[in-house]
């Protein structure tokens, strides 16, 4: 399994990233900077990891899915390589136009970073396969942006095409966690090779972490992509 | 005198204004202040070094009213690789991955002023600054904690300034990819005018590259790193050295305006020049800028400095020196590089986008010599700048007369509860104890992946990445104890987070100070500061935790709520510990029903200062409890011990609103009831809201064993109740978890309101 972390200017979440795929996949990523216009041979797997790529200045996501390195991220996705991007990352995917829609400031308008529960809405994706239909599990979440957007029509098409991967569940005494439409946390392109993420799975791997259901969401990828090499 | 040998006098930078007496006191030098600077010069200064002297030599920068008593903390001890003096203090944390020794470094530092003139940049920038005292000393940064005291709840600038407060340290925090991990909130009237925000960084560095700020080799170059100069932050430094007048408001463009991703890009960058060995010297540019950082190294280094402002990068047109070595831009850093290493270093500063200008060099002549459009502007002999910086031992009151000052009433009769249900319910949602999940859901608690405990609990704790090993940390201080009794609160200080550290299993192992007081030229405001100084050292001795690093905040206070209203005394405390193997941290939530509820340490009922008599009986009367620093020191080693044998599994110490709150508190985490039953006692309300020192409650499946090893110990147990239901049941009331909850979540979200984010 060969994969790649994207480090943009301003990411933050790379090294965490880095560290659950080296400990569940075995092997270290490779480390890839914004400016490159290539990324290494024979990819399995590309991450892109949350932050404040260019320090969230413009729009979330904006400046970074305009970095050289993108267009390669774009055609590796367009081979059928598997993309996930978490938070930061799953900004930069809808700015790419990797994924539809836009996330914006949260309803509430303040950060949130506090465990959420979520359904797991479609396991047929690579990244979603090591998960039971309707079960419920807990990520943390952290941002200020992850309020998703789009029309009403894309949204039904959305639903039709079950490419909602992940969706808030229960809410809290406050009402929702940020105001996305239709709930959505998780969401496929419609070949189902690229997920973007609001919650961190990579922040959820290991008993210390306070729940694991992170972990299986890397199992199920590193676990699928070596059936299919 | 031989080092004062005068030299040709610099030429005036144009447009340059006569210094008349006018123009020297809006410096903030009084008249024997400016004396001093005639004398340390030789001749009139011009005005750029005017201001250098003004901002070295303001209360800010030169600690000139307390260092005199910072000399007494204590300061050493063998895990100490470096106290106070530096940008941080470091110290010995054992073991890291592959066999590496580790360094933690760590400081606490103050941002007050600024934060009620600006609270989103203020507080923001308070983050920023604390965070560059850590990184530059080569440490990654692992954890932010923050220290926020504000006015009354219902007074009509408090919401404003909790809400730009908490978005400005989470703006920053969270941007910076740091996690903030704990912290703690006070609300008092004292602070309507003047609120109090202290930032803490800790970071960790290998024992072996740790980077210092003595600049040394003649002829090396001086960098400058990080974002460019412009017009903002002048004086700064001046304005957090004088009271608040009625024009607070006027003083908003001296607030300095952060940007976070640059900071970001300031810690890769240095990080990745500091895993090689091109560094002589390195210091951020803090309060005062250009001036102190490179008057600090240079001193530090007992060498001479010369510096080119033509090549300092600026963000605006025709900057004046004066305007560049006061600018308190923020993300900069100046650095003395090896010879010939400058290319290589300017590589890791393009690739991260950030300025690089060579602007200087290392000079043997001890004097600080600044050139601008080809001439000299600047000629300041660097010895007498800090060496005759003023030092005022300033009148102090004795402890009797301030007590007569402080007018605290004594406690006389203790009112009895006809509702323990109901002075518990109160407590739960008052100002200082209610849930500060509001805040702390702004942060990003666990960037990193390394975070054990999140806000909420007795002590934060962050795992030393790649080890089995932790660090847990702390912020605690309790002001009403110390306005009351400086001398007992500074102790207290200490103790409590003594026993925070030793509660989730650490080993305490060292101290920072955030010293925030009012105006030390009033001798009862010195009272407080030599009080609390003076209980904290001892605490500090007895529990074995140097004080390493600090920072004082003093003039506190503010005419713009109605003349001379001084803070409370504030010496605000951060700690941290190693806790050996994670697997036996404790936490405060009850784990199962069932358990035993034993509480650790005697309950005499103390009530004076208590959270119970000020929220159900609006009084704040009475002594302070007293601290046993010799108690304290074995109640932690004991607790410690429990929970490192794996005895109890849920811990909590007992502190504002005493041991029916922690118990509560404990309840509340766990999801899980608790039925207490109290030895027949005249006034139940003081033995459960009494804020007895030296005490915790456990929770344990083993009470045989604990009861046995308290025995063994000579320490003073008892055992008060059972694990379970979903209620607490005390002395004849019952009260649902419930509606403790619901109280103890109601205050912030009911005080903020849904619309508060665009307060």
């Amino acid at each position: 399994m060969k994969s790649a972390v994207i480090v943009f200017p301003g990411s933050n979440c790379d090294r965490d990233m880095a560290v659950a795929i080296r400990d569940i996949s075995g092997s270290a990523p490779a480390m890839v900077w914004h400016g490159e216009s290539a990324l290494p041979d024979g990819l399995d797997f590309i991450a892109i990891p949350g932050g404040f790529s260019y320090g969230d200045y413009l729009r979330s996501g904006a400046m970074a899915a305009r970095s050289p390195v993108m267009r390669a991220v774009v055609d590796a996705a367009a081979r059928g390589v598997a993309v996930l991007g978490v938070c930061n990352g799953f900004q930069v995917l809808t700015e790419t136009g990797l994924l539809p829609g836009a996330l914006m400031r949260n309803a509430g308008l303040n950060f949130v970073c506090r465990d959420v529960a979520l359904s797991v809405e479609n396991t047929q994706s690579v990244f979603t396969s090591n998960y039971r239909a309707g079960e419920q599990i807990v990520l943390p979440v952290a941002h200020h942006d992850g309020n998703y957007f789009a029309d009403d029509a894309t949204l039904d098409r959305l639903e039709g095409e079950g490419r909602v991967a992940l969706r808030y569940a229960g809410g809290d005494a406050n009402g929702r966690v940020n105001g996305s439409a239709r709930d959505i946390a998780g969401l496929l392109n419609d070949a189902g090779n690229v997920l973007g993420l609001m919650p961190h799975p990579e922040r959820a791997i290991e008993a210390a972490h306070g729940g694991s259901d992170g972990r299986r969401l890397f199992e199920g990828v590193f676990a699928g992509l070596s059936v299919a090499a | 005198m031989a080092r004062r040998m005068t030299t040709a006098t610099p030429v005036p930078p144009a447009n340059s204004p006569a210094i008349t007496p006018q123009i020297v006191a809006e410096h903030g030098l009084n008249e024997a202040e400016y004396a001093r600077v005639l004398a340390a010069l030789g001749r009139e200064p011009n005005i750029v070094e005017l201001g250098i002297f003004s901002v070295m030599w303001s209360e800010h920068c030169s600690y000139k009213s307390s260092r005199l008593h910072l000399k007494k903390l204590p300061t050493t001890g063998p895990q100490v690789i470096c106290g106070p003096g530096e940008n941080a203090g470091v110290v010995d944390i054992g073991a890291g991955p592959n066999g590496t020794k580790l360094a933690a470094i760590f400081k606490m530092e103050s941002h007050n002023h600024p934060s009620y003139i600006e609270p989103y940049q203020g507080a923001a920038t308070g983050v920023g600054g604390i965070l560059r005292d850590v990184f530059t000393m080569g440490a990654r940064p692992v954890a932010n904690m923050n220290a926020l005291r504000f006015g009354s709840p219902d007074h009509p600038k408090t919401r404003h300034l909790v809400a730009g407060v908490v978005h400005g340290i989470g703006g920053y925090g969270n941007c910076v990819g740091v996690p903030t991990v704990g912290g703690e909130v006070n609300f008092h009237p004292a602070y309507d005018g003047n609120i109090l925000v202290n930032a803490m960084t800790v970071g960790i560095a290998d024992q072996d590259k740790i980077f210092y700020s003595a600049a040394s080799g003649i002829g090396n170059s001086i960098v400058y790193v990080g974002s460019k100069t412009g017009r903002d932050g002048i004086h700064g430094a001046t304005m957090a050295s004088a009271d608040f007048a009625e024009d607070a408001e006027a003083k908003r463009p001296t607030v300095q305006v952060g940007d976070p991703f640059t900071e970001k890009l300031l810690i890769e960058a240095c990080l990745e020049l500091m895993a090689t060995d091109a560094i002589v010297a390195i210091q951020d540019m803090g309060a005062a800028g250009l001036t102190s950082s490179s008057v600090e190294m240079a001193s530090a280094g007992g060498v001479g400095i010369r510096l080119d402002m033509d090549a300092v990068p600026q963000r605006e047109s025709g900057m004046t020196a004066y305007e560049m070595m006061l600018s308190e831009s923020q993300e900069r850093m100046l650095m003395v590089l090896k010879p010939g290493r400058e290319a290589e270093a300017e590589a890791i500063f393009t690739k991260w986008e950030l300025d690089f200008a060579v602007i200087g060099e290392v000079t043997d002549t001890g004097r600080m010599v600044l050139e601008h459009h080809g001439e000299v502007v600047c000629d300041i002999p660097l010895a007498p700048l800090a060496d005759d910086a003023p030092l005022y031992d300033r009148p102090s009151m004795s402890a009797e007369d301030y007590k007569a000052w402080a007018n605290v009433k004594p406690l006389g009769d203790i009112p009895e509860s006809s509702d323990i249900g109901a002075d518990l319910l109160k407590l739960m949602a008052s100002p200082d104890i209610a849930s500060r999940r509001w805040i702390w859901e702004q942060y990003d608690t666990q960037v990193g992946a390394d975070t054990l405990q999140r806000p909420g609990g007795d002590a934060a704790v962050v795992r030393i990445h790649g080890t089995n090993r932790a660090l847990a940390i702390t912020t605690d201080c309790t002001p009403r104890y110390c306005y009351a009794d400086p001398y007992e609160g500074g102790k207290q200080a200490i103790a409590e987070a003594y026993r925070n550290l030793s509660a989730v299993g650490a080993k305490p192992l060292a101290t920072t100070n955030c010293l925030n007081f009012a105006n030390p030229e009033r001798p009862e405001i010195m009272a407080q500061l030599t009080g609390c100084l003076k209980g904290m050292s001892e605490a500090c001795i007895a529990l074995d935790m140097p004080i390493v690093s600090g920072n004082v905040s003093l003039y506190n206070e503010s005419k713009a709520t109605g003349g001379g209203s001084a803070i409370l005394p504030t010496p605000a405390i951060g700690a941290i510990g190693v806790l050996e193997d994670i697997d036996t941290m404790a936490t405060i939530a009850f784990k199962s029903a069932g358990q035993a509820i034993i509480l650790i340490g005697h309950s005499a009922g103390q009530v004076g200062q208590s959270l119970w008599l000020r929220e159900c009986h609006g009084r704040e009367d009475g002594a302070p409890p007293p601290v046993d620093l010799a108690i304290e020191a074995r109640h932690g080693d004991f607790v410690r011990d429990l929970v490192t044998r794996g005895l109890v599994n849920a811990v909590h110490d007992c502190s504002d609103g005493g041991a029916l709150v922690a118990i509560t508190e404990m309840a509340l985490a766990g999801r899980q009831g608790a039925a207490l039953d109290l030895p027949d006692v005249p006034n139940p309300a003081a033995i459960l809201f009494g804020e007895d020192q030296a005490r915790f409650v456990v929770a344990t499946d083993d009470a045989d064993a604990v009861m046995a090893a308290a025995k063994a110990a000579g320490i003073f147990v008892a055992r008060i109740g059972t694990t379970g239901g979903a209620a607490i049941t005390v002395s004849g009331s019952e009260i649902p978890l419930d509606d403790l909850r619901k109280a103890h979540e109601s205050f912030f979200p009911a005080l903020m309101g849904s619309d508060a984010a665009l307060a």
